[in-house]
């Protein structure tokens, strides 16, 4: 038999029995949807997530006491290593492959106020004149703060447009003071709006010089300064990176008196290990999306296998006749695993469409970018036609091992 | 050589302890363009027989020569393939498929036969054009009277130009009138060449053929009508017409 005539007789199949046929296929379409959609939503989250780490700053490295990851970490340990220091700063800054470098002090404020208005959950940091450039922030008007207001210890501040639309809704902000800590702050600049990076808004912080936080916040708690004092470097280059990483760690070394034995007692961040541990957490989502659509996938195939062998057994007659007129075992067992494969073929090309569609609309109606990579499309229906494949054969190789004069006599 | 050479078959069925012999000891020689009835009561061993004739089943001892060919070897693809090209069936229920229009249940064989497209629509218009049913070729069964489903299963049957066609109680399913227009259909197939075999329990469709089996018990008891000669010549089953029988012999026990 030919093979567009095995497909032809296959598509009568179903054409007797469309909603059956659909319904059959809704646990494939429901599986590949799954993976298609989910597949585009990562593929979206990760152009996000890409551009948000670009948004902390180009070629940047932070130095803390201890990195956040995805290893075990001792709390008892850390919380007895030794700050860093704005001398650590100074020094680094001098290092070949660095070309500025911020201290960082944190501190997270449950809210701010002004005039009745109040925002809340806003981080203050104290930083110096590099920080707009290291930290990769843009002024939107006035000012950020200069060299001078760092050795001034002035009391100036630079707010972000969290603190800009809560505060001061329908006023310039420029001038205004603000009382932050035990300090009051007139404020100098307002940045760019920059959005949140991992769920996190980058705009609800208020800048001030490093000099000035510790007169304002003399004893930092809180989670901001449970890693106490941070440096943010940029390194020359993003090529320059990981040259900048090594002299920072072997400066760090010398300067907190580490013999060779001894394990860092400090931390660092690059961009690459922030979208290592993005890559990690995104994994994880990956296997457990495989998994379900694994599952999915087989329930769909069992819904094919079930409803084949009901077919077989309806079409016994059919099949008795189709022996006689010529039909050999094998024409029958292609016949109904060419069945089989169009049903799950189809479910899964369904499934495509539709994850699209969602991909589609989340696009549209969200500011992610879903959309789903080429590859998916036909690994979606790949494996659903591999699926057809695999819960055909039994029924198929059922209705193939037939007894012809048997069939015939069946009603 | 004839078209169909059996020789003492047997099919016996194991039930439980005790053994049947649905065939015992069957001997029938039948030579290309006859027309043949084989006839008998129910659980006369003729179904069995016309199933090894028409290769669907093999007996269990015996031989059964196809055109000189032993079919009790052949694999089970070899019997498909013999089926497809030598045989043709024509069934008391008609068995057409219900969800195929009458051009796609007459054309089924020709696909099995790998036969393309083109040669497919020439052939099936012209067996539908035989039949009678041109103006039918795209209702579906379910269309179609009781005489004309038997007519597209004899188009179909009629397809692959077979060596013999094998027609189960053929009018077993209809009212006498379109009976007997069956029976003329089948008259003039025989007329036209055609190797027929009936099998029925109906004395009047069996008065049709030219020679008449009787059947029972698993053997044959009795044969009505000519053996005629070895047919010279082995032309296609729709090509020239065979001359006419010779008269029927008195009733005389065969084998």
């Amino acid at each position: 038999m030919k093979f567009l005539d095995l497909i032809r007789t296959a598509l009568a199949g179903f054409r007797a029995h469309k909603l059956r046929a659909f319904l059959t296929v809704l646990g494939i379409v429901i599986g590949v949807m799954t993976v298609i959609s989910i597949l585009s939503l990562i593929q979206g989250m990760n152009a996000s997530v890409e551009k948000q780490i670009q948004s902390l700053g180009s070629n940047t490295i932070l130095v803390a006491k201890a990195t956040f990851g995805m290893g075990q970490i001792d709390v008892e340990e850390i919380s007895k290593r030794k700050d860093l220091t704005v001398e650590d700063a100074e020094a680094i800054a001098q290092l070949p492959a660095v070309k500025m470098v911020s201290p960082v002090r944190s501190r997270q404020l449950g809210s701010v106020r002004y005039r009745g208005r109040k925002a809340t959950q806003v981080e203050v940091d104290g930083v110096n004149a590099d920080y707009e450039l290291v930290g990769n922030y843009l002024v939107e008007s006035g000012r950020f703060i200069t060299r001078d207001d760092y050795l001034r210890r002035a009391s100036v501040c630079v707010i972000g447009s969290y603190v800009v639309d809560n505060l001061f809704p329908n006023e310039d902000p420029i001038g205004k003071q603000l009382s932050l800590g035990n300090s009051r702050f007139v404020i100098i600049g307002v940045l760019q709006q920059k959005g949140s990076f991992l769920g996190q808004s980058m705009d609800a912080v208020i800048f001030i010089p490093f000099t000035t936080f510790e007169l304002s916040f003399p004893k930092a708690v809180g989670p901001g300064s449970w890693f106490g004092m941070q440096i943010q470097v940029m390194a020359r280059s993003t090529e320059q990176i990981d040259k900048a990483v090594d002299q920072i760690r072997e400066l760090l070394r010398r300067r907190r008196g580490l013999t060779f034995d001894k394990p860092d007692n400090f931390g660092m961040h690059t961009q690459e290990q922030i979208r290592d541990i993005y890559r990690n957490i995104t994994g994880v989502a990956f296997i457990v999306m495989i998994a379900v659509a694994a599952i999915s996938l087989l329930v769909g195939g069992i819904g094919i296998m079930n409803i084949m062998l009901v077919s077989v057994t309806e079409r016994t007659k059919e099949i008795g006749l189709r022996k006689a007129i010529g039909a050999s075992s094998q024409n029958i067992l292609l016949q109904f695993l060419t069945e089989a494969v169009i049903l799950s073929g189809i479910g899964g090309l369904i499934g495509v469409g539709l994850g699209l569609g969602i991909a589609g609309i989340v696009s549209a109606v969200t500011p992610l970018k879903a959309a789903a990579p080429i590859w998916t499309i036909f690994l979606g229906f790949g494996f659903s036609a591999v699926v057809g494949i695999f819960f055909g054969i039994y029924p198929a190789n059922r209705a193939a091992r037939l007894n012809p004069i048997q069939a015939l006599r069946c009603e | 050589m004839s078209l169909i050479e059996a020789r003492s078959l047997y099919k016996t069925y194991e039930l439980g302890a005790h053994k049947l012999n649905a065939l015992d000891g069957v001997s029938l020689t039948i030579e290309q363009g006859e027309y043949i009835a084989i006839m008998g009561p129910s659980g006369s061993g003729k179904s069995t027989l016309m199933h090894i004739i028409g290769c669907l089943d093999t007996p269990t001892s015996g031989q059964y020569l196809f055109k000189g060919r032993d079919i009790t070897s052949l694999s089970d693809l070899e019997l498909a393939r013999l089926r497809n090209a030598e045989i043709g069936f024509v069934f008391q229920s008609f068995n057409l498929l219900a969800r195929l229009s009458t051009f796609r249940n007459v054309e089924m064989p020709m696909m099995y036969a790998g036969r393309n497209r083109s040669e497919r629509e020439h052939k099936v218009s012209a067996a539908l054009e035989r039949v009678g049913l041109s103006g039918r070729r795209n209702n579906r069964p379910n269309e179609l009277s009781g005489g004309e489903m038997q007519r597209v299963a004899i188009a179909r049957a009629l397809i692959n130009e077979p060596a013999i066609i094998l027609a189960d109680e053929p009018t077993g399913n209809l009212d006498s009138r379109t009976g007997v227009e069956i029976m003329k259909l089948f008259d003039d197939l025989a007329q036209q060449g055609n190797t027929l075999i009936l099998v029925t329990h109906d004395a009047g469709v069996a008065r049709h053929a030219r020679r008449i089996v009787h059947m029972a018990d698993g053997r044959i008891d009795l044969t009505v009508g000519a053996n005629p000669a070895p047919a010279e010549s082995l032309a296609g089953p729709l090509g020239s017409a065979q001359s006419p029988s010779p008269a029927p012999r008195p009733l005389t026990p065969d084998s």
